[in-house]
């Protein structure tokens, strides 16, 4: 079932469409995470607006994925940022959430430690506050990164995609091996991700490994 | 872009009649929507039940989940043409497989977080185990459990759309006939109608959760499951 000429005749659409993929996805994520930062810092001490800018971003997932590139194309067109406008609005609710998770869950006294040392509030957040959140901060990335590598899939009806442009293309022209290829290298990337990012997480944070030994 | 136009075309009899009609076209979406979410909770809610209870074979349902995740619903869809053909025939197993990893890990979580203390009373009080099941640990995990369907729900809804990629119907035709046509009327209705749709159905199932723990059930964090990944389970 699977011809490997087909293979071997798109290996350089293949290996373009896993560099596209990778690049959609990493700028998708790369810009959720500076977005979702900066509103999380701008907004955290204020309850109303956090429950109002989180209730936002519950909003924009549940769009579907399709239905909000049909919605901003007459405005973008089929672009890359048509593309990534969507992808990285996926991102905001997933990372924003584990960030404010993350801060939330920092001890009341490790602050008050802090602020009595006399850190400065910036000072507190770089120095106390994030490194405590950073293993949901990471929790989230992973996430926001697997979700984004399926949905860049979708992209490929708007004339990107990635590995999903090679599946449409399989589709259309009946040709059952690129679709097979485009599958695989798909779930492929997701794994990998997923278990990278994994990796990261416990690697970064060596004193969660070291509560776990003791 | 212009507003007026796709008023205009919500206002043209002519879309609200006919086998391309927005009634039809609602009812395709939903009935395979329903279909496989039915289907879906039918496979996923007894195994997510039986685990969760006897607390046995967690490690499925992690594996499970992780999978879940790490295969995107384009791709399945896509992959099953070949397999079973056009149009419903694939949306449907793709759609299914989609719809089990939220309802399976929400339920074993659900159970699994039940009070071990009243779980043990129940059964000193000589309930049988099914007794516990049904008139302890379920009332309890309800709204666990609506959580997992919801966000099965919401997914399937919107991943119904991309059927219409693989010549199916439901309202996702509007938009891919109207990304091939560049009718920006057309693609936009639909996107509008297939968004109003997938916000309804999140707010009926998000009710539903209300109303069970209003009813006594544990509260269920985080229906979309973003704060801690799922893997979380059983680890």
């Amino acid at each position: 079932m699977i011809r490997w000429d087909v293979i071997r005749g798109n290996l350089p659409l293949i290996t373009a469409k896993i560099g596209e993929h990778l690049a959609l996805t990493v700028v998708a994520v790369g810009v959720g995470l500076v977005l979702s930062f900066v509103v999380v810092i701008l907004i955290r001490d204020r309850r109303r607006l956090v429950g109002l800018v989180m209730g936002f971003f519950g909003f924009v997932y549940t769009i579907p994925s399709l239905a909000l590139l049909a919605l901003l194309v007459p405005f973008t067109r089929l672009s890359f940022l048509t593309s990534e406008i969507a992808l990285v609005g996926y991102t905001l609710l997933i990372l924003a959430r584990n960030l404010l998770a993350g801060l939330d869950a920092v001890p009341r006294d490790v602050v008050e430690a802090a602020d009595a040392m006399g850190y400065s509030r910036w000072r507190r957040l770089w120095q106390v506050e994030l490194p405590l959140a950073l293993p949901l901060v990471v929790a989230g990335i992973r996430i926001a990164t697997v979700t984004t590598i399926g949905l860049v899939m979708v992209t490929a009806l708007i004339g990107f995609g990635g590995l999903g442009q090679v599946m449409l293309r399989g589709y259309s022209f009946r040709n059952d091996t690129l679709v097979l290829v485009g599958f695989v290298l798909t779930v492929a990337l997701g794994v990998t991700a997923d278990l990278a990012l994994g990796w990261l997480g416990r690697a970064v944070t060596p004193w969660s490994r070291a509560r776990a030994a003791g | 872009m212009d507003v007026g136009a796709v008023v205009a075309w919500f206002l043209d009899p002519v879309h609200w009649s006919g086998s391309n009609g927005v009634p039809v076209r609602v009812l395709e979406h939903v009935v395979l929507s329903a279909l496989a979410l039915a289907l879906g909770a039918a496979v996923a809610l007894p195994a997510g039940l039986a685990i969760g209870h006897t607390g046995r074979g967690e490690r499925v349902a992690v594996a499970v989940a992780g999978l879940g995740r790490a295969v995107p619903s384009y791709a399945l869809l896509i992959l099953f043409v070949p397999l079973f053909g056009l149009g419903f025939a694939s949306a449907v197993p793709a759609l299914v497989l989609l719809s089990i990893p939220p309802i399976l890990v929400n339920a074993v979580a659900g159970l699994r977080d039940s009070d071990a203390e009243t779980t043990e009373a129940g059964r000193g009080m000589g309930m049988t185990e099914w007794q516990v099941l049904r008139d302890v640990e379920l009332p309890a995990a309800m709204p666990a459990i609506l959580a997992g369907l919801r966000t099965s729900a919401v997914q399937v809804v919107a991943t119904a759309t991309l059927a219409a990629v693989v010549a199916g119907g439901g309202l996702g035709r509007y938009i891919v006939d109207g990304f091939a046509v560049q009718r920006y009327d057309r693609l936009v209705a639909g996107a509008v109608l297939v968004a109003a749709l997938a916000l309804l159905t999140e707010r009926a199932f998000a009710t539903l959760q209300r109303t069970f723990e209003r009813r006594g059930g544990r509260p269920a964090e985080d229906p979309f499951g973003v704060v801690a990944p799922p893997v979380m389970l059983g680890s």
